[in-house]
């Protein structure tokens, strides 16, 4: 009886879910891969990169706000600390400021700064909910960001630094397009992948069910809180390896970069791609970051946040749960349209 | 001091000890100045009315709401001050009049998950093999709480009942040593109460259990000891059959509906 249930299983619709799965990502993998051999310099490295790394920024978000159910604004802080540590303890136009460290030194080292900044905000934004948790993280950001302009001792208020470039690898020039599109494929692929594992893990479950209900995580003998914190840890850390790529695509790092405008460009990203599933802030990042550059054929370049602000609303007014959870109900098959996640 | 502390804990052979137990709310006293005491493995209902109290006085011994008044010692130890996820640990189970499930996620891994909170590594990073000690755990408790055929739809799919019996599964995951059971009863069907009985009677002897129920027959099949509340307070406690013919106790709990 039991060897009869085994048996079915190898067969069951889970397997055949699992092999178009594979089959998927693979077709997916290959078209990323191959994308830079037909595409323009602007192509791969304006849309291309920068779609991969602020979508990295995005899943950081979606990571937190999906499976954590907590909406963080301060994201692009995260990776804003990550840029500016970079450019701290490593190189930069400022030899003055900049410790000058070598770079595996001092990525590592920025990485780090920036997840316990991302853990303290978190320890912060944890103890409240919804509205509060938003607003929360939305003062640690502009805070942050006015605290930049106005401190010229770590910081080099206003300017910022510039000249950050990514490492010379076996004499590879990482800034070139090529490579650097490649660079953020790989970070990207790697965060998108660790967060579809962990998502799975028993980290991860918990995490959901925390945002499921908090209270039965209590009285199964969860630390509710400890694990709302870990999950801003662990976002801090996406967002500091986006806010990397981030600080070597611009070359530079300064407050405007991380003022409050560019902050809620991360949600309007996370969003608009959908926040159901880990591949909806790439969606999110790469609709945005197209209307970004075109609007300015489409209507006055000033006019952008129109066009974006209008494209935001007809996406969540069509689709609440964004491009992807549009595309998860048109090719449902299952008549009975399964459940919601949400 | 601490020793004499000890020695009392390890001769006290009580489950749950409540003393002078208070909780309010701004003017409202919801409970009030309850002591009582169950031994180990003692199968108790509670009765009352509804406001007499009586979930109330499980949020304060789970630590949903901290007492206001009063301690509470769990096998001796006092857990007055302890969060809840530290109660649990320690082996205390609740389950609520409300389903409260992570309705998102699969059976299994709502009950996979309660045996994992109790247990180590809680924040895991890696994926569990469906051979991992927990899963085999939450394989068991679908089995004995009978959802194993639903065992991986998601919970916003299951009946009523088969949400009210994985209630029941959640407070059974990782050795617990006694559990609260907060109306199990509520909504069910009879056939889904026959079913309700049949597990709790199945529960492992050493078990205790205190069981709130406005369903009497349910109350009275499973409990041993019975102890009435009313308004906010202990107003009779004996045997099942002392109970269901006191005169008094008809009057407040059961409005006359056997008079």
């Amino acid at each position: 009886m039991t060897i009869a249930i085994q048996d079915t299983a190898v067969r069951s619709p889970a397997n055949v879910a699992l092999h178009g799965r594979i089959a998927k990502y693979g077709l997916l993998g290959l078209a990323l891969l191959a994308y830079p051999l037909m595409a323009s310099d602007f192509w791969i490295v304006q849309i291309g990169a920068q779609t991969l790394f602020m979508g990295t920024i995005a899943l950081s978000l979606m990571w937190l706000g999906g499976y954590g159910g907590m909406v963080s604004l301060a994201q692009l802080t995260f990776a804003g600390v990550a840029a500016y540590m970079v450019a701290v303890f490593g190189v930069s136009n400022r030899p003055d400021i900049s410790l000058g460290w070598e770079w595996w030194a001092a990525i590592p080292v920025a990485l780090l700064i920036a997840t316990a900044f991302a853990t303290i905000t978190g320890m912060l934004a944890a103890r409240t909910e919804g509205i509060y948790t938003i607003m929360i993280t939305l003062a640690i950001a502009v805070a942050f960001s006015l605290f930049c302009r106005q401190n010229y001792a770590i910081f080099n208020g206003f300017a910022g630094f510039a000249g950050l470039k990514p490492p010379s690898l076996f004499g590879l020039d990482l800034r070139a397009p090529l490579p650097f599109y490649y660079l953020s494929l790989a970070f990207a692929a790697a965060s998108y992948v660790g967060v579809v594992y962990v998502t799975r893990s028993t980290f991860g479950l918990a995490l959901q069910a925390v945002r499921d209900n908090p209270r039965r995580m209590r009285a199964i003998g969860f630390n509710v809180y400890a694990h709302r914190v870990a999950a801003y840890a662990m976002s801090g850390l996406l967002a500091a390896v986006g806010g990397l790529l981030l600080a070597w695509f611009n070359g530079r790092i300064s407050p405007g970069t991380i003022a409050a405008g560019p902050c809620i460009n991360t949600l309007v990203m996370a969003v608009l791609g959908g926040m159901v599933h880990p591949i909806g802030p790439y969606v999110g990042a790469l609709v945005f970051i197209l209307l970004q550059n075109f609007a300015i054929d489409l209507i006055d370049p000033e006019r952008f946040n129109l066009v974006i602000g209008v494209a935001f609303l007809i996406i969540v007014l069509a689709s609440p749960d964004g491009l992807v959870g549009l595309w998860q109900r048109m090719t449902r098959r299952r008549p009975e349209g399964g459940s919601s996640q949400r | 001091m601490q020793r004499a502390e000890r020695l009392k804990s390890v001769a006290s052979s009580n489950a749950l000890e409540l003393s002078g137990v208070s909780r309010v709310f701004g003017a409202l006293v919801a409970v009030d100045n309850v002591t009582f005491s169950v031994t180990a493995g003692e199968r108790r209902a509670i009765l009352g009315s509804n406001g007499a109290g009586k979930t109330t006085l499980f949020n304060t011994i789970t630590g949903d709401f901290p007492p206001s008044n009063g301690r509470i010692r769990f096998f001796g130890e006092d857990i007055t001050e302890l969060p809840p996820y530290e109660r649990i640990r320690r082996g205390l189970r609740r389950t609520y009049q409300n389903s409260q499930l992570f309705r998102g996620l699969p059976v299994l891994d709502n009950l996979y998950l309660a045996v994992r909170g109790v247990g180590r590594r809680r924040m895991s990073l890696l994926r569990p093999g469906e051979d991992h000690p927990a899963r085999v755990a939450a394989q068991q408790l679908a089995h004995a709480i009978h959802l194993e055929d639903v065992a991986d739809r998601p919970v916003s799919e299951l009946s009523h009942g088969q949400q009210r019996q994985l209630e029941i599964g959640m407070a059974l995951a990782g050795a617990p040593r006694f559990i609260l059971f907060d109306e199990p009863a509520a909504g069910l069907s009879p056939a889904e109460r026959r079913e309700l009985v049949d597990i709790l009677k199945a529960l492992p002897t050493h078990i205790g259990f205190i069981i709130i129920e406005h369903d009497l027959a349910v109350a009275l099949q499973v409990a041993e000891t019975v102890t009435v509340m009313h308004q906010g307070r202990v107003f009779k406690h004996g045997l099942p059959a002392d109970i269901e013919t006191d005169p008094e106790v008809q009057r407040i709990y059961l409005g006359g509906r056997h008079g």
